[in-house]
């Protein structure tokens, strides 16, 4: 499984979301997993990966919160939502552990 | 620049989404008397640190309004770059929410430069002589509701009552303005 976090650094939430997703891959058990971090330096960056907001966290490719195709990209901070409904600059820890569980799941039955 | 505490904090003229035009110290609706204080928060549409924050700062504009408390919330973000946080955006939110305190646009970021605003939220307490008397957040964690705005809560209760704030600066939590450039 691959994981990646891609930051900005004009948003002060990259280490809690790290630390959500490790939190998520060790409950897991999946402590192994190695995050990738690749920072989002410029507007040309954020145009090359697609990026639209920080921090956005990438399993095996494919955001773990699916954004509306008409998303603006570029170097922003990104709106998630709790699943109690709450704004949060990072992702619910729900959905990180349920996506990145869906993910181990893609790979065993791949192997 | 950034104004220390007890300096007089730069006066405006803004205006807000409704129409109007607010300062710190006069403009907007007649009042009787000079606010005792006034919160001045930058603030955006985009940045989730300030959508988290938003319920809490709106929270604290009511309770505060009976004691004659003026909250001017600002939103100085480069509109250029981030559209959704132009004028006619901060308009359609207001419309949609219910904001009990004016939502003012700096288009040239002239007031969040004389502030020294550094993120979404950024709260400034001034007092009656507008002084500032506290600069930071609204409290320790946009995560947690409960916390309800203490610091800001903490600051204003001093302010009307002829105290200093125990707690005078905290580090702003949020969103980098975004300037032009």
């Amino acid at each position: 499984m691959n994981v990646e976090l891609l930051w900005w650094e004009g948003c002060p939430s990259t280490e809690r979301a790290l630390g959500a997703v490790q939190q998520a891959l060790g409950e897991l058990g999946l402590s192994r997993v190695e995050v990738r971090m690749r920072e989002i330096k410029d507007d040309g960056d954020a145009r090359e990966t697609g990026f639209v907001g920080s921090p956005t966290i990438l399993i095996d490719g494919a955001d773990l919160v699916p954004t509306a195709p008409d998303e603006p990209i570029g170097l922003s901070c990104r709106v998630y939502r709790r699943r109690d409904g709450r704004v949060s600059p990072i992702p619910d820890p729900d959905d990180l552990r349920e996506a990145l569980s869906h993910a181990a799941e893609r790979t065993e039955v791949t192997r | 620049m950034s104004i220390s505490i007890g300096a007089v904090a730069p006066d405006f003229e803004l205006p807000d989404t409704a129409g109007g035009t607010w300062s710190v110290l006069g403009g907007g609706p007649p009042t009787p008397s000079t606010p005792p204080a006034t919160v001045v928060v930058f603030t955006c549409n985009h940045c989730p640190y300030a959508l988290a924050w938003q319920d809490r700062l709106a929270d604290a504009a009511r309770d505060y309004a009976g004691r004659g408390v003026r909250f001017l919330a600002i939103n100085a973000n480069d509109a250029d770059r981030y559209p959704r946080d132009s004028f006619d955006a901060m308009k359609a939110r207001v419309d949609r929410e219910d904001w009990p305190m004016p939502y003012l646009h700096d288009a040239t970021q002239e007031v969040a430069h004389a502030y020294d605003a550094k993120v979404t939220p950024d709260v400034f307490v001034l007092d009656s002589e507008r002084r500032l008397r506290y600069r930071g957040a609204p409290d320790g964690d946009y995560d947690d509701p409960g916390q309800n705005a203490q610091w800001l809560r903490e600051a204003l209760d001093s302010v009307l009552g002829g105290s200093e704030p125990e707690r005078t600066e905290t580090k702003p939590v949020g969103c980098s303005i975004k300037w032009k450039q």
